[in-house]
């Protein structure tokens, strides 16, 4: 078996999810499955609507702990691929925010991988956000929400 | 040369800058050097440290020396 991918990355540009999708696909004919998720900016109406999204990073933890949390994945399911893309700097509404696809010989591996990766991403990676609304940016908290995903595991 | 404070997040905004030079020296010294009003948000139990790249258990016994990046964490939201 050849030994398994992991591709981590921290963008600071727009991406395509479906061209990521179509080349991971492509580079793991030997998986029987793959899962991948896509978060994006929420397109609202209204006055509270978001029209701009900010995700401020730090060099020096950011990556590095993207790259621990991509280890930790591999390590708990077996996989024949891991991908997780991560967006920094101001979106708008429909821009990709995260991207991760996993790849396995079955889907159960894929689909927890994928969750796993996911609940920690949202909520013990280094990212602070800020969104903007009419009445201007204002910092996020994380929510109660996001903390107990991470009791799941 | 001097050590450096980084601020996220919201701190960023209280700080009115990303970063700042510092004299080295020890955590207290560095923090009673600052705008009082920032120093308190800093402290906040809620913010984390981290000394290059590593996070800090508590800043208990923290001295900065030359060259030291120190970061204050607030509570993250990602994805």
């Amino acid at each position: 078996m050849a030994p398994a991918k992991t591709d981590v990355r921290l963008l600071g540009e727009v991406f395509s999810p479906s061209d990521e999708m179509a080349a991971f696909t492509a580079a793991h004919p030997e998986a029987g499955g793959i899962v991948t998720f896509l978060g994006q900016v929420r397109c609202e109406s209204g006055p509270g609507a978001v029209e701009a999204l900010e995700l401020k990073q730090y060099a020096a933890m950011t990556l590095p702990g993207m790259e621990a949390l991509a280890a930790a994945t591999r390590a708990r399911w077996v996989l024949d691929g891991l991908l997780i893309i991560h967006r920094h700097g101001v979106m708008h509404p429909g821009d990709p925010i995260v991207f991760v696809a996993a790849a396995a010989r079955h889907r159960r591996d894929a689909f927890a991988a994928a969750d796993f990766a996911m609940d920690h991403l949202k909520s013990q990676s280094w990212f602070w956000k800020r969104e903007k609304t009419a009445t201007g940016w204002r910092w996020i908290e994380p929510r109660p929400d996001d903390h107990r995903d991470l009791l799941r595991w | 040369m001097a050590a450096k404070l980084v601020f996220l997040g919201r701190l960023e905004d209280i700080a009115g800058t990303s970063e700042l030079a510092v004299v080295p020296g020890p955590l207290e010294q560095v923090l009673a050097a600052l705008d009082p009003a920032l120093a308190v948000q800093l402290l906040g139990e809620r913010v984390r440290m981290a000394l290059n790249g590593a996070l800090l258990g508590d800043g208990g016994g923290v001295v900065l020396v030359e060259g030291d990046e120190l970061a204050f964490l607030p509570p993250v939201s990602g994805g």
